[in-house]
């Protein structure tokens, strides 16, 4: 027995020592566990917090409606719409195009469309939602939600698109927007929102920042599965701002209607440079781009010959013709070559070596000092002052006026056009001759002018003030700066000259003999128009043609000369510049000084410029 | 077996405070603090599950206390049972164990890519977690007979190693790799405490050490993708390593005082994984941080070290065996699952019993400390070891 005890103690102790080792090891593991513990909430615990955060918290941005482009009395010339869209959230769906392929059946997609939401899911993060399909019918919108279950990923929601009521009338100065393309992403967040237009021509671009405003966000928490708990903070977006134009969109409706295919119109406020109307034809509707222009849409208009997506009246390019020698006359008169008085005789032509340069009237007007070398538009007088004033001092005083120059209009891509030198010419390797200045005195040859510089040069004579054109009147009901005549600088020209020139252009409508006789201001107006007409060839006419008894009419349509036609009213006190040019129009005193006439009537009409020559206006309503 | 007398008179039994005998005497005997310890873990299971049910008694919390309940009279019940008895029926609770694997691996029900569960009507049953229970028992059983020549006696050692391979073999298969293992380091406890000398373990050891890339071929893709991902989690973010990441961010971001109660949000809007069971320590470190979390392994901690206490204290070498296997059991589960939600060892599928949600382990843990308490209660009882007779 005492041996069994002996080893029962034996055994006992054995068991005790092994007992305590397992019994401490494995409290040891739990103490272990807390170090880790402490590890993980402790050390590392800021760590986690903010990555528990980030698994919570989801930020979503809120688009703020786009602002509005109205009209001068505050009509809406661009505003929004609103829009059912379907979008698609990749992360919400296992199979993209097995999603698309469910919504083909309900609302049918083309191969182009698929292509381009599988392009942008991969081009944008996963969360992102992307347009599907936009401008959903009611009906198709309820299909989409009855179907849902079967579309895992796809949800519809109203946004809003961009309407422009007066659709092709403006749509040059306007402009449109269309999708924000790779190379507009500049870091706006705003702009990888879906259904978000960012402008792409006109003012819709030069103020896009304005008309974006900023964007607004939610902080939600979400739930592992993405679904939305509850909202934690909101901070409201910037709205885009209104902007108003200068334009008056009935005055611009009714003088598109007056004009052909190839004519450009600009109605200008002499006095401060805000551009009244701007009417082309043809012209294309801004509200096709909204659902993205067809193909087909597309090769029609840059297959049309007659350009309706471009904007004539800053990018059309024309050689000035007669209305361009008001500049000779005083880069001529400003150099001192000439003074008012002396009278140049026109024997009908001018030779200069073996080069005979003929005046347009060919018996000859006799002796013409500057007035009435203007009135009567006498070329052998300009060949004359041009000769004597010499190229540069003739393209220095045009740029005076905004000729061959950028101007401050809001339209990207318009042109500054050109006026030539002989810089100019040698650059390109050829001399410049003497009959090369001549012929530009009476505003032919190199010359590359829009119909806007025309009517800048016409505002910036009546005034004697560098007026720019301009659209904007006010941004978010702050009008801009340049709306007072006194913002403008003088031009440095004495007032006699300037006189003298009107005075001219005044003869040139008002009185017996005066090339646009016929298109003076009714009396009702209580006005009088000054102006000058232009009439440029686009063929050379040869000596073959002109001793055939040659005649315009007999020409096809489009070898025939551009009219031309730039004025202001009234005389005495300038409030409207205008510039016309008709291309193929035969002859400004025919084509291009009617149509001015009655742009002005209707101008005097619908602005009723009033005693202090205000004209009427809508002051913008943010 | 002398001192097994069934034929004691009934008011003798009933009325006795001796040590060990009477009901009244037996539930005397009974360890009030460890079941106030399980009650307590219980506790602490409860409030964890009303937030992972959202802030409700529904689903999880009231079934859990429900289940408790029952758990408790079970356990209570089993430790009135003479441990001799036990002791003698150790074999047939083994062979039953094994019955049960067999009859899982041919009509179980398929849960998570393996064979687990029996259904049994309203209950399921999960053989394997029975299994580590009878495997003690069985070892226990087979040790107590044992001298200290014959432990030493290297043939002796084989009957415990089929013991335990067997059924490891059987929960291998199912597969169950996380179990398997549990099962044979359960194994090795008892042996280990019974007195097998350290140099058989090192050998065993060594062995299988050799026999791991040999393992490795044979582990299931779903094996071995757990293992890729627990020592890179972050290579599979959305996948594999989903669990572990977002159970470590529930952590983490608990910090020293956690989020307060219902206000975890990683649990609430379910970017934690099975918070209601294998995460529930998760749910309980987030929304009452260190604090919390070191409170509940302190708990069963103290619960684990009972379990030794009773072991030490045991007069019987069977008591002590079954003491020290069912604590080592129970420590394994805690070890296991928290080392898991840590992101310490690979995800295993262990849950944490008395806290997590589930009636198949609540159940065969509170058998456990049933059997546990049987031996604090019977600890003086004479056990002869019948040496010879088997």
């Amino acid at each position: 027995m005492s041996r069994k005890q002996r080893e029962e103690e034996r055994v006992r102790g054995i068991f005790a020592r092994r007992a305590a080792l397992l019994g401490i090891g494995q409290i040891g593991l739990l103490g272990f566990l807390a170090h880790r513990l402490y590890r993980l909430q402790v050390e590392e615990g800021e760590r986690y917090a903010t990555l528990a955060d980030e698994n919570r918290l989801s930020a979503r941005l809120l688009a703020p409606p786009r602002g509005r482009v109205l009209d001068r009395q505050g009509l809406v010339i661009a505003g929004n719409q609103l829009n059912w869209r379907a979008l698609l959230v990749a992360e919400h769906t296992t199979d993209v195009a097995a999603t698309l392929e469910t919504f083909t059946r309900i609302v049918p997609l083309s191969d182009a469309e698929k292509a381009r939401i599988e392009r942008e899911v991969r081009r944008r993060r996963r969360f992102v939602p992307v347009t599907v399909r936009e401008f959903l019918t009611w009906e198709e919108m309820a299909r989409i939600e009855l179907n849902a279950p079967d579309l895992p990923g796809i949800s519809v929601d109203v946004g809003t698109t961009r309407i422009y009521p007066e659709a092709e009338h403006l749509a040059h100065m306007v402009g449109y927007v269309a999708p924000p393309a790779e190379r507009d992403l500049d870091g706006d967040p705003l702009l990888e929102l879906p259904g978000i237009r960012v402008g792409r021509a006109g003012v819709e671009r030069h103020h896009d920042l304005a008309l974006r405003g900023r964007a607004g966000a939610v902080q939600l928490e979400v739930n592992a599965v993405g679904r939305v708990i509850r909202e934690l903070d909101r901070r409201e977006g910037v709205q885009g701002q209104d902007v108003q134009l200068s334009v008056d969109a009935e005055l611009q409706k009714s003088i598109r209607g007056k004009i052909e295919e190839g004519t450009s119109i600009v109605l200008m406020d002499a006095r401060n440079g805000e551009v009244l109307a701007m009417a082309t034809q043809p012209s294309f509707d801004p509200n096709l781009f909204n659902s993205g222009v067809s193909p087909a849409q597309w090769r029609q208009w840059t297959a049309n010959r007659a350009t309706p997506l471009i904007n004539k009246a800053t990018n059309g390019l024309y050689a000035p013709g007669s209305t361009f020698k008001m500049v000779v006359a005083l880069a001529g008169l400003e150099a001192r070559v000439v003074t008012p008085g002396e009278r140049i005789n026109c024997p009908g032509h001018m030779d200069l070596g073996d080069a005979r340069f003929h005046c347009w009237h060919r018996a000859g007007h006799g002796g013409m000092d500057m007035r009435a070398a203007l009135k009567h538009s006498c070329d052998v007088y300009f060949y004359e002052l041009a000769k004597r004033v010499g190229m540069d001092r003739i393209a220095a005083m045009a740029r005076r006026f905004g000729m061959g120059v950028p101007l401050e209009i809001e339209l990207p891509g318009a042109r500054p056009g050109l006026v030539p030198t002989r810089e100019w010419r040698q650059a390109q390797g050829k001399p410049w001759a003497l009959g090369d200045t001549v012929v530009h005195g009476i505003g032919q040859g190199f010359y590359q002018l829009t119909p806007l510089s025309l009517a800048t040069m016409t505002a910036r004579l009546a005034t004697g003030r560098a007026v720019q054109p301009h659209l904007t009147r006010a941004i978010g009901g702050r009008p801009v700066r340049g709306s007072r005549p006194e913002d403008w600088p003088s031009l440095g020209i004495p007032d006699a000259h300037l006189r003298l020139v009107r005075d001219a252009m005044w003869s040139v409508v008002n009185e017996q003999g005066g090339t646009a006789r016929t298109s003076r201001l009714p009396p009702e107006t209580g006005a009088q128009m000054s102006g000058k007409t232009g009439t440029t060839q686009v063929r050379r006419v040869s000596r073959e043609q002109r001793e055939r008894g040659f005649r315009v009419e007999q020409l096809p349509r489009e070898w025939r000369p551009h009219a031309l036609f730039v004025g202001f009213a009234p005389h005495d006190n300038p409030v409207f510049a205008v510039a016309v040019v008709v291309e193929h129009g035969t002859s400004g005193s025919g084509a291009a000084a009617p149509l001015a006439r009655d742009v002005l009537v209707e101008a005097f009409q619908r602005l009723r410029p009033g005693p202090g020559g205000m004209l009427r206006v809508a002051e913008a309503s943010r | 077996m002398s001192e097994f007398r069934p034929a004691l008179r009934f008011e003798r039994r009933l009325l006795s405070r001796e040590r060990g005998t009477g009901i009244f005497g037996k539930l005397w005997q009974i360890p009030w603090l460890l079941v106030l310890l399980l009650c307590a873990v219980a506790g602490i299971g409860y409030v964890a599950l009303y937030s992972a049910g959202g802030g409700g008694v529904e689903p999880y919390a009231g079934r859990h206390a429900i289940r408790f309940g029952f758990g408790l009279v079970l356990m209570l019940s089993i430790a009135l049972v003479d441990i001799r008895l036990i002791a003698r029926f150790a074999w047939v609770g083994y062979v039953v164990g094994v019955g049960l694997l067999v009859l899982v691996a041919l009509h179980g029900q398929v849960g998570g890519g393996a064979q687990r569960w029996i259904n049994l009507g309203p209950v399921q049953l999960q053989p394997s977690e029975f299994m580590k229970i009878m495997l003690v028992l069985a070892l226990a059983s087979w040790f107590h007979r044992a001298s200290w020549e014959r432990i030493g006696n290297p043939l002796f050692l084989v009957p415990p190693i089929i013991l335990i391979l067997l059924p490891a073999a059987l929960i291998f298969r199912q597969p169950n790799l996380g179990t398997a293992l549990i099962i044979c380091m359960i194994g090795g406890a008892v042996i280990f405490a019974a007195g097998v000398r350290i140099w058989k373990f090192a050998l065993v050891a060594v062995a299988i050490g050799a026999s791991v890339p040999l393992v490795y071929q044979n582990l299931h893709a779903y094996q071995r993708a757990r293992i890729t991902t627990f020592l890179d989690p972050e290579s599979d973010p959305l996948g594999a390593g989903y669990n572990i990441i977002q159970s470590k961010i529930a952590l983490g971001s608990g910090g020293f005082w956690g989020k307060g109660f219902l206000q975890g949000t990683q649990g609430h809007l379910n970017f934690l994984p099975e918070k209601q069971t294998d995460f529930i320590f998760t749910m309980i470190a987030e929304e009452f941080g260190l604090v919390g979390a070191l409170m509940t392994l302190g708990i069963l901690a103290c619960v684990v070290a009972f379990g030794f206490l009773v072991a030490l204290r045991s007069r019987n070498h069977f008591g002590r065996l079954v003491a020290v296997g069912l604590s080592s059991n129970y420590f394994l589960y805690v070890f296991v699952n928290i080392a898991m939600v840590t992101g310490t060892i690979p995800v295993g599928g262990v849950p944490l019993p008395l806290i997590s949600h589930g009636g198949s382990a609540m159940l065969t843990t509170m058998l456990g400390f049933g059997l546990l308490v049987s031996a604090h209660v019977h600890r003086d009882v004479e056990m002869a070891a019948p040496r010879e007779s088997g």
